[in-house]
């Protein structure tokens, strides 16, 4: 176990097929400006309750990644060409996918 | 204490990028936002290779810190205008560290990279070399930071804020969510602690709360303002962030952060630890 000595985010990138997430329970996917992956943008993990939980800025390629407790979440961009949200459940560990759209 | 003796605008920010006097600098803990695109005329301050001691657990001392600025060719005269990604958690923590180190003209960018880049303003990959300057720092001012034992001392005494999410504080995670979650501390919280994490003092596009709404935040949670406070949250720069709300913006007088935090905090021997979500 490794007690990682940073808090900042660490970079963002794309999800790997099959890749297994061990006993984390990952919420990621990634941000379109109409069809095409918007890069860059500011990703928001809010709780149910509507509370913020984390932040990453997107990859170039719009990609965004949180490990986070089971439960139902919303994930919400913001980017100099919009906003935009959407909603995950994460039952358990696993990776769960989810675009989100900004405009 | 005002506002705008502490914060900035990312108007007047753009307006005075080549204002004679004003130093902006960009901290992050991961500079390579930096490298991509800064504020013009913005230096970088790394937060661990720069501000951290690379041998025991500590910030750079005082000779550190002089030879830090120098080398960035920040004068004692300079107003310094820090700003950073992460909603300002790091460019926090080195505001703290300048007030720390005696340096009294420094300032935020309300919102900081997150805004600047929201606004769609420019970024720029140009060098920026400063002519090197002769800085003095003082000694570090131990009223604005905590140490363990204090912590300790002030459970049911003092104030004490825990920042972190509430699944941080409750013992659900021992890391932000933005980070894998592995870590050999124990989970939970200091007994007593309030829980008030960073966020709330933040909009989402990373500027501060209004006063009147930072003061409601802390005061439905119960924080007697008459008492002294500590803040604390992993490792010390999200409480940062809370620090600089309390103090800097609210002019509560006796506040401290406590950078050792729940790293230093969750793994000491012998201490109190409480679980769940707290009074």
């Amino acid at each position: 176990m490794i007690v990682s000595d940073g808090c900042g985010a660490p970079a963002q990138g794309a999800v790997v097929p099959g890749e297994d997430t061990g006993d984390q329970v990952v919420v990621t996917g990634k941000v379109f400006a109409g069809d095409k992956p918007v890069g860059g943008a500011y990703v928001r993990l809010l709780n149910a309750d509507g509370d913020f939980a984390g932040e990453v800025q997107a990859s170039a390629d719009g990609d965004f990644r949180f490990y986070a407790a089971p439960g139902a979440w919303t994930v919400r961009a913001l980017h100099r060409s919009g906003n935009g949200e959407a909603s995950v459940q994460a039952e358990g560990p696993g990776l769960h996918q989810v675009a989100i759209a900004v405009a | 204490m005002s506002r705008e003796d502490v914060l900035v605008s990312t108007e007047w920010a753009e307006q005075n990028l080549e204002t004679n006097g004003v130093v902006f600098a960009e901290v992050d803990e991961d500079t390579s936002a930096y490298d991509a695109g800064h504020i013009p005329a913005a230096v970088k301050i790394d937060w661990k290779n720069d501000l951290q001691d690379p041998v025991r657990r500590d910030f750079v001392d005082k000779a550190g810190f002089e030879k830090l600025l120098s080398d960035k060719g920040i004068s004692n005269d300079d107003q310094v205008i820090l700003y950073g990604g992460n909603n300002n958690w790091f460019a926090a923590y080195a505001y703290w560290y300048f007030k720390l180190y005696g340096h009294q003209n420094v300032k935020l960018l309300d919102g900081g990279r997150k805004k600047w880049e929201l606004d769609g303003r420019t970024l720029s990959t140009d060098e920026v070399k400063r002519p090197a300057t002769n800085y003095t720092a003082k000694e570090q001012d131990r009223s604005l930071r905590a140490f363990r034992d204090e912590v300790v001392e002030a459970i049911n005494n003092k104030n004490l804020v825990d920042v972190r999410s509430p699944d941080e504080f409750s013992g659900k995670l021992l890391a932000p969510a933005h980070l894998p979650q592995e870590s050999a501390q124990r989970a939970g919280h200091v007994p007593s602690a309030l829980n008030v994490p960073w966020a709330k003092a933040a909009n989402e596009d990373g500027t501060f709360k209004s006063d009147d709404e930072l003061r409601e935040l802390y005061s439905e949670v119960g924080l007697d303002t008459s008492k002294p406070t500590i803040a604390y949250c992993r490792i010390g720069e999200r409480s940062s962030h809370t620090w600089f709300a309390l103090h800097e913006l609210l002019g509560l007088s006796d506040v401290k952060n406590y950078d050792g935090s729940w790293t230093e905090y969750g793994s000491l021997v012998g201490v109190p630890v409480e679980t769940g979500t707290g009074a």
